[in-house]
């Protein structure tokens, strides 16, 4: 079968309609991964055992198992316990969920990387929790991290395709739809390759510019 | 209870393939991980550019992808695969890809002393790279190697969407012939973690193993 680029042009549109979606669990997604991943790291520095071993567990259960199977956890099983969920909505905190497993370890990591002297010292200095935290800690530990979450929010990116699975119509989805209606499989697979692609292409430039901006966490 | 057992036993038959893919899929990707990792070291820059496309080609998209366009575009090239063969193939070149980097990252993070040691010695390039320096750089890669052989693992559930009977397909099954979700899900999430854990506690033994005699070594 030879490449038809009257085809490609004609399914476009659907495909771009796809790509909103995508772009739109992604950022969704990132939002989730962001603030749930604090909150994963927070409690695991929790001074209380059972809960920062209890999230702990969790979070290590997570990074464990694929996406995918809990993709289908949120979306079919659920449900049954009464709470029904769009499918956009239950992939979001799927890919959201896994995520903050991830960014947890960024955050954890950032905060522990700053040195202990900047605790002493807000300490000497009478700061309260709370100024300690906003202007000693946050402000030190936030930049080295921000490459870091970038490269997972990249690789979120990357793995929304999985969402078709549970019938949001993003990119894959619809490339999929017009697969199986027309029976050509080589313009709408190898377009969606190319977008994401093209896509995390640049996203990787971008984050060289980022690298370059904040000190990297691991040097 | 009979036809629990009954639908676990198909859960663990899925259990095997995926087993199978894991194993099949890492070998793929520890030859892949090190032909494109030493072919980016290369002294000659076509070796270097196309062990480059290659990386930047299977890092920017995601496992669902080239699995789809393995198994549904590559027929149309006249190369048709069986399910199997498709999934091994798109997860062993996937994160071969990320394998890939830790090899150049390990070899590169071999001090400069050591080559000039052995251009003093007068070995030859072959000999640097088998007697001295992988030797050195292989227990500095084996962390990272776990995280890519779980990933590899959790990437096995996406082959369930090209119709391959692995562990995620089995529960679907189950879950289209009873209707329950939750056993069949939980069931398998149990497994994967189950796996997930005796990976990383068999490379853990691995790196304890390879590590043996080189304290004091080691920087």
């Amino acid at each position: 079968m030879e490449w038809d680029w009257d085809f490609v042009w004609q399914i476009m549109p659907t495909l771009l309609e796809g790509f909103k979606i995508t772009i739109l669990a992604t950022v969704l997604g990132a939002m989730v991964a962001g603030i749930l991943g604090l909150a994963i790291a927070l409690a695991r520095r929790s001074s209380i055992a059972a809960l920062s071993r209890s999230v702990g567990f969790f979070a290590e259960f997570i990074r464990g198992t694929p996406l995918l199977v809990q993709l289908y956890f949120i979306f079919y099983v659920l449900p049954d316990i009464g709470i029904r969920l769009a499918p956009l909505v239950a992939g979001v905190i799927g890919i959201g969920l896994h995520y903050a497993t991830y960014t947890a370890e960024v955050y954890r990591a950032g905060i522990e990387n700053v040195p202990r002297g900047q605790w002493e010292a807000a300490k000497a200095a009478n700061l309260t929790e709370r100024q300690t935290w906003i202007h000693v800690i946050l402000p030190q530990a936030i930049p080295p991290m921000i490459p870091a979450l970038a490269n997972y929010f990249i690789a979120m990116f990357k793995e929304t395709p999985l969402l078709s699975a549970i019938t949001v119509l993003e990119l894959m989805n619809q490339a999929k739809s017009i697969a199986n209606s027309n029976y050509r499989y080589i313009e709408p697979m190898t377009l969606v390759g190319v977008f994401f692609l093209v896509i995390s292409l640049i996203s990787v430039i971008g984050l060289r510019c980022l690298e370059e901006r904040y000190a990297r966490l691991d040097d | 209870m009979s036809v629990w057992s009954g639908y676990l036993s198909l859960i663990l038959q899925g259990a095997l393939v995926t087993i199978e893919l894991t194993f099949m899929g890492s070998a793929l990707a520890l030859v892949v991980a090190f032909i494109a990792g030493l072919a980016r070291l290369s002294r000659f820059f076509a070796v270097r550019a196309l062990a480059t496309a290659y990386i930047e080609f299977f890092r920017g998209t995601s496992i669902f992808v080239q699995l789809f366009w393995v198994y549904f575009v590559l027929p149309f090239a006249g190369l048709t695969l069986t399910p199997l063969q498709a999934g091994v193939l798109a997860l062993g070149l996937n994160v071969g890809a990320y394998g890939a980097e830790v090899v150049r990252g390990a070899v590169k993070a071999i001090g400069r002393e050591q080559t000039e040691a052995c251009i003093a010695l007068n070995l030859s390039r072959f000999q640097r790279m088998r007697y001295i320096i992988l030797p050195q750089a292989l227990p500095l890669m084996l962390p990272t190697f776990c995280n890519n052989a779980i990933e590899l693992l959790k990437g096995t559930a996406v082959v369930s969407l090209i119709s391959l009977t692995d562990m995620t397909f089995q529960a679907q099954v189950v879950r289209a012939q009873t209707g329950d979700t939750l056993i069949p899900f939980t069931t398998i999430l149990l497994l994967y973690f189950l796996m997930a854990w005796a990976i990383s506690t068999g490379m853990r033994w691995l790196e304890h193993r390879m590590t043996r005699g080189l304290d004091g070594v080691r920087v």
